[in-house]
């Protein structure tokens, strides 16, 4: 029975990040057509990261919105973007991560096909989880708004020369149905595609490379972990430290030690494994002893 | 433990970011997303 509940768990939220990708991404035509999607619709930001040049995409990723703001030379700096990633990151934190992101699930597909060399972390994991934060201020903040050019206007550096969700959601499918933007392919491209292939190839390997080790709206989520509403607790009068839930943890997260790391990214895996049900949603918990 | 110990930040901040997402549409800024994510972004699939 047990077995069963966890596994149900599982599929719920392979069924959720797909249901929730189609919503977001529903403008069918668009990849037909190698076009995308100009509806008012897109003024509204996804809380994943969804680029909004996919042609699918029915609003607009959150990381591009934050830099096209600043990147504006009227604007100093994004409220609109940073109001929506407080409300959504202090109800939620890095849920959206484990049950609404598009390219989180991507990488959670590949993960599950069988490979030789699986591994929880990649050497240098320790100092390599802070490269998220590196690229959140720097490619996400700093640059957008210091290199400017002639007209004042900045560039979105982390969509330029980093994300791969842009690479796989937008560029190939526009690419492979439009033959226009296709005679425009060139250097930029090529290193995009590359990183983009490294990381699908990574996540064999381990789970989630991209949001464990590059993804600044992951890092955003994160620190929102220990104060969200939507967040862990751990019931210590049951706990036993026996450790099954780190064992169980794709992010390979001490659970019982750190119920809300800003690496957790919510998908569930260790409350399902806990032989204790020490693992609680500390919202449901109020809720049960309010009841 | 009161609601308000348990869930004090982050009430805080979602209430920071309803008036930060107030005072940005208020100032244009939804129109700015809405004006970049409605045309093609050449950076963002690789070729700009």
């Amino acid at each position: 029975m047990g077995k069963l509940l966890r596994r149900l768990r599982r599929y719920l939220r392979t069924a959720v990040q797909f249901c929730f990708t189609a919503l977001t991404n529903g403008y069918a035509a668009g990849f037909a057509r190698g076009t995308i999607w100009k509806g008012a619709s897109k003024q509204f930001c996804v809380p994943g990261l969804n680029c909004y040049s996919c042609p699918g995409a029915l609003g607009a990723c959150p990381i591009g919105s934050f830099q096209a703001v600043l990147s504006d030379r009227n604007y100093h700096f994004a409220f609109y973007v940073a109001g929506f990633l407080l409300v959504v990151g202090a109800l939620f934190g890095r849920f959206v991560c484990g049950w609404l992101c598009p390219f989180g699930l991507v990488q959670d597909l590949l993960h599950r096909i069988p490979f030789p060399l699986k591994r929880k972390k990649l050497p240098g994991d320790r100092w390599l989880k802070y490269l998220k934060y590196f690229i959140l201020v720097g490619f996400v903040v700093v640059l957008p708004l210091t290199v400017l050019d002639i007209v004042g206007q900045g560039k979105p550096w982390f969509c330029k020369y980093i994300c791969p969700s842009g690479t796989l959601f937008g560029g190939i499918p526009l690419l492979a149905a439009n033959p226009g933007l296709r005679a425009a392919l060139g250097w930029l491209f090529t290193w995009k595609a590359a990183l983009l292939v490294v990381l699908l190839v990574l996540s064999l390997v381990v789970c989630r490379p991209f949001c464990r080790y590059l993804c600044p709206l992951g890092a955003i989520y994160g620190l929102f972990n220990p104060i969200a509403f939507q967040r862990f607790s751990i019931d210590h009068s049951r706990c036993t430290s026996c450790g099954a839930c780190q064992k169980a943890c794709p992010m390979d997260i001490p659970v019982h030690q750190h119920p809300n790391s800003p690496d957790c990214i919510r998908c569930g895996v260790c409350r399902g494994t806990c032989p204790q049900d020490a693992i609680y949603w500390t919202i449901s918990r109020s809720r049960k002893k309010a009841q | 433990m009161s609601v308000w110990k348990k869930y004090g930040a982050a009430m805080l901040l979602l209430g920071l970011g309803v008036a930060f997402l107030a005072f940005g549409v208020g100032r244009g800024e939804a129109e700015v997303v809405l004006r970049k994510a409605a045309n093609l972004c050449m950076e963002c699939i690789g070729l700009g």
